[in-house]
């Protein structure tokens, strides 16, 4: 549900670029968005087109990046990909593992006119 | 959201926050004349372009993170939180685990000790605003509207109304929801996931956002375990899975069995948030 809360994020941080940068239309929008973020794709792409209808993003594409769960796991000391956070470590099932990749959720570019 | 002020939901009250929000709307409005103005601008070939391989489309690159907004209001709450040697606590649950019994008890033993106030986040009604009032403290009731969540904007404008003392205790009661309050900082020093032993054992894996999110659990209803089948140290096991660094008080707001344990991490934690104040 807070996939509308995070659309209208996107919005606002067009809506400031707009005036920063100068331009009047978003064209495609390319968000990075990590395995183990709090984000659904395609409760994402619902939100994305009602929350831009009418605004500088009207019938914008959005374009979603998918980035993988990474973790250090301490056992054996190397990064290894983990799906969900409650992952155990898929050599040797250590659940002593620290999350560094995936969390993201970015606005990674643009196209504009 | 609205570019003036920031505020994202048309239907959120905060008491005593009168916020005329009809003017968002001609905000979306202005927008639409943009683009009236545009077409005007330009040419007319496939990318608006004048002249051959010329286009007047471009790429920007942003490296923005999504709630960057929220973000940027949950800093500015909390450095004025650290300036005040304040020590705010978001408490995060599902609906129904005795998040407001566990605060009403909390106050009613703490109060004369320490300086205590309250933001209640719930969608609708100031009923849980005005039980924590009748235990002598303030507090402020933020209603959502069709909101999931509180963010760190809504916290803002509630603390000019609610105005918290220095050294104090704040407890933020988060709208009952184990999902969206994860993704949300509001300058808090530390969620606190409440979880009832009438829930499942499996809901640290089944939410794993939040209990990542939260640095303290606290088992509530602990005295009902004789009548349940419910079992503490795979839902502990669970927890620290999604969360190895995650502290565990087990607690009964009804009994007070394991109450102090709770006092004393927020006293402790008090005392860490006034140094260096």
């Amino acid at each position: 549900m807070h996939e509308m809360s995070l659309c209208e994020g996107v919005l606002q941080v067009l809506q400031d670029n707009a005036t920063s940068q100068g331009f009047v239309r978003v064209k495609t929008v390319w968000l990075e968005i990590g395995a183990l973020s709090q984000v659904e794709p395609e409760a994402m792409r619902f939100c994305f087109d009602a929350v831009m209808r009418n605004t500088l993003a009207n019938a914008a594409r959005l374009e979603i990046i998918e980035a993988p769960g990474e973790a250090w796991c301490m056992q054996c000391c190397k990064v290894i990909q983990v799906k969900q956070r409650f992952d155990a470590c898929p050599d040797c099932g250590s659940y002593q593992l620290q999350v560094n990749g995936g969390e993201e959720m970015r606005i990674k570019e643009i196209e504009v006119e | 959201m609205c570019t003036v002020c920031g505020c994202g939901e048309g239907e959120t009250r905060i008491e005593g926050h009168d916020h005329q929000h009809g003017h968002h709307h001609d905000h979306d409005h202005h927008h639409e004349h943009h683009h009236g103005v545009h077409t005007h601008d330009y040419g007319q070939g496939a990318a608006h372009a004048h002249a051959p391989g010329l286009s007047q489309a471009r790429m920007v690159q942003i490296e923005e993170d999504i709630l960057a907004k929220n973000n940027a209001y949950a800093s500015a709450n909390r450095r004025w939180f650290s300036e005040h040697g304040i020590l705010a606590l978001n408490l995060v649950s599902s609906p129904g685990s005795g998040k407001t019994t566990l605060l009403t008890r909390t106050i009613d033993d703490l109060k004369a000790e320490l300086k205590l106030s309250v933001i209640e986040g719930d969608q609708q009604t100031a009923n849980d605003a005005d039980r924590i009032r009748e235990t002598g403290v303030k507090a402020l009731q933020i209603n959502t509207g069709k909101g999931c969540h509180l963010d760190a904007h809504m916290i803002g404008h509630a603390l000019e109304t609610l105005d918290p003392d220095d050294d104090s205790v704040l407890f933020i009661e988060n709208v009952g929801n184990l999902v969206c309050p994860a993704a949300f900082d509001l300058g808090e020093a530390h969620k606190v996931v409440i979880l009832s032993v009438t829930e499942g054992e499996d809901k640290p894996i089944k939410y794993p956002d939040m209990f990542h999110a939260a640095d303290l659990m606290l088992l509530n209803k602990t005295d009902l375990l004789p009548y349940l089948q419910f079992d503490v140290d795979q839902c502990i096991d669970y927890a620290r899975r999604v969360n190895p660094g995650i502290k565990v008080i087990q607690l009964s707001a009804t009994t007070g069995e394991g109450m102090q344990d709770w006092y004393q991490w927020l006293r402790a934690t008090l005392q860490l948030a006034s140094i260096g104040k």
